[in-house]
């Protein structure tokens, strides 16, 4: 199966400090991604050039096997790649349907929609109907995001990028602000997107959560690629040493 | 400009939450205030939850609502000074002037509504009122003539001269990041000066006759500038409530970051804001030179503070993110009826100029207390 988007040999410096030497990368649809990597590892670093937001110095970025280019974050999106961001970017005074949509409205046909009318009921059917199917606990499509939950909240985000990623979701840190009971939640949500054929790439600190919902773990360290496990090849051991280069065994 | 993707934006909502999920709705009275009145979603009698989440909405609407609180209060207003002064404040004579006095505000307001819900301030009406009563009259004296046509062209020429301040204004803060209060008080002055400028400080510049007629007028029962302020706040209203602009509108307000990220072109469409806000504006000098027959250089330096009174009484969001047209239409009344019936009862208006200003305060407390009751963490 080949990969839905892979990177060979990406090199970045910000001026002379040399982030990413050569990374590869890899995810497949349907599977759950995990990239890991201590502080100043590049992680960000190629998070950001995977998502649009800046071109690499060196390397090869493939999409459904075709080389590609991202020229900004919203191209990338075009192409059906979506992110979740750390501090999720929800309109707080808006509903959970509205922050669905907010860039993406619907019009209404005919000549109300010519006139800009947005369709708010079409809008909230299918904003309800998407995040059913991705089991969120979030019944009110209307009350405001603030009102809601921090789980909620997360959960929110990830629906509305997994509505309109074509093949493959960034997520950064989804679990971070979250207590025990929120992150289960969360993490079986991710669980769940990825077997409807999504690609999920999670970045994150939390070694046990990896460790649960990850088919496979890549760690990155000094910028490259050092290790990658399979499911149920990893520990947190094994993770916190290949992270800090204390176990430097490429099996 | 590119976005990282960690990075951590401002975001009052972000951190740790609660662990509690077993309620979605909370009963509280929320600043809900998107315009999804008119649909309630699909009737599934046999989902419980899903009825709940009506209900809340339902509540939400009726009680978490700022305008029909405000509503209520001028309802009480206009009682006590009937019951004080049963004679001349409630008849139709006196109703008329202060609808009259108010429409000129709401004019403004409207405009200003616009631009508080994308998180936005505009202090510079007044004075780009003037400025575009005075682009009008010089416009209609260029063109000549007494009638129709030329007030038409007057017309034009106010909104326009108008809206140039709103590029400005647009521009400054999109482009140079001046903060809004800043550049509009930097128009304020700016706009007022170039007024005094082109008219020398004087109101003399002479003006149509139909002017005139249009003045004296009064189609059905009200005067011609209730009917315009009327027709304004209902189309824009409808525009602010019902469209994609009106929605993104609130997404700037809401989260400036999370409406860029999600492509919308947040310069531009704030651009926009300012130049509706500032052609508003000098549709109103057009309005106030209908009134006075004369342009009035000198009688507009407070009209901002009334009008962000008025906005904020009506349960406009200062913060952006929520408000209501309908709120801004009835905010609006709550100065003016103060006054005439603090007038109407011999008080010295002075009073009235007290009572506005807490009220104001109070408005706005009671904005922040819902917030913080709203928002969970």
């Amino acid at each position: 199966m080949t990969a839905l988007l892979e990177a060979h040999g990406i090199y970045k410096n910000y001026g002379h400090v040399e982030v990413l030497r050569g990374v590869d990368f890899d995810v497949r649809a349907g599977e759950v991604v995990s990239l890991i990597g201590d502080n100043g590892a590049g992680k960000s670093t190629l998070v950001k050039i995977l998502s649009g937001v800046m071109p690499p110095d060196r390397g090869e970025l493939r999409l459904r096997g075709e080389p590609v280019q991202f020229e900004s974050p919203l191209h990338a999106r075009e192409l059906g790649i979506e992110t979740v961001y750390q501090d999720l970017a929800l309109a707080p005074d808006l509903g959970p349907a509205e922050n669905a949509y907010v860039g993406r409205e619907i019009l209404k046909p005919g000549l109300l929609g010519w006139l800009g009318v947005i369709d708010k009921k079409t809008m909230r059917e299918k904003a309800r109907e998407a995040f059913v199917s991705m089991g969120t606990d979030v019944k009110d499509m209307d009350a405001p995001v603030a009102a809601l939950s921090g789980g909620q909240r997360q959960s929110v985000a990830i629906c509305r990028s997994v509505m309109w990623a074509k093949g493959l979701v960034f997520m950064d840190e989804p679990t971070a602000a979250l207590g025990v009971r929120q992150t289960r939640k969360v993490l079986d949500m991710i669980r769940r997107v990825a077997d409807q054929g999504v690609a999920v790439v999670l970045i994150s600190h939390n070694m046990p959560d990896v460790l649960q919902v990850s088919d496979r773990i890549q760690v990155l360290r000094l910028g490259r690629r050092v290790v990658e496990y399979g499911r149920g090849e990893a520990d947190v051991e094994r993770l916190v040493g290949a992270m800090t280069g204390a176990l430097d065994t490429v099996r | 400009m590119t976005v990282s993707p960690d990075a951590r934006g401002v975001d009052v909502n972000a951190p740790v939450p609660p662990d509690d999920e077993s309620t979605t709705t909370t009963g509280l009275p929320s600043l809900s205030t998107q315009a999804n009145t008119l649909t309630t979603g699909p009737v599934e009698p046999e989902s419980p939850e899903l009825r709940a989440a009506q209900r809340a909405r339902l509540r939400r609407r009726l009680f978490g609502s700022t305008p029909l609180l405000m509503a209520g209060v001028l309802i009480l207003i206009f009682l006590v000074f009937t019951v004080a002064h049963p004679g001349t404040f409630p008849a139709f004579g006196n109703v008329r002037n202060m609808i009259d006095d108010t429409s000129l505000y709401l004019i403004m307001g409207v405009g200003f509504t616009f631009v508080m819900i994308a998180a936005g301030f505009d202090l510079s009406q007044g004075s780009v009122l003037v400025f575009g009563q005075v682009i009008a009259a010089k416009v209609m004296v260029a063109v000549g003539g007494q009638g129709g046509w030329t007030v038409a062209v007057g017309f034009v020429a106010a909104i326009l001269g108008g809206a140039v301040w709103g590029v400005f204004n647009g521009l400054v803060i999109t482009r140079l990041r001046v903060p809004p209060l800043i550049t509009t008080l930097g128009s304020l002055g700016a706009a007022l000066g170039v007024a005094n400028l082109l008219t020398q400080g004087q109101d003399n510049t002479p003006t149509p006759a139909a002017l005139t007629t249009l003045s004296a007028q009064l189609p059905w029962g009200m005067s011609w500038r209730v009917w315009v302020a009327l027709l304004v706040a209902v189309v824009a209203g409808l525009y602010l409530h019902l469209t994609r602009f009106g929605r993104r509108t609130f997404v700037i307000g809401s989260n400036e970051e999370a409406a860029r990220r999600s492509g919308i072109n947040v310069k531009r469409h704030v651009v926009k804001l300012y130049v509706i806000s500032a052609a508003l504006a000098g549709l109103a000098g057009m309005m106030a030179l209908i009134n006075n027959t004369t342009t009035t250089v000198g009688g507009h330096s407070t009209d901002s503070l009334t009008v962000v009174t008025g906005v904020a009484l009506g349960g406009v969001s200062l913060f952006g993110g929520s408000g209501l047209m309908v709120g801004t239409v009835i905010g609006m009344f709550v100065p003016t009826v103060l006054s005439n019936g603090l007038i109407s009862i011999h008080v010295q208006p002075f009073w009235q100029q007290v009572a506005t200003g807490f009220i104001l305060v109070l408005a706005v407390y009671l904005d922040q207390f819902k917030r913080r009751r709203r928002d969970r963490v």
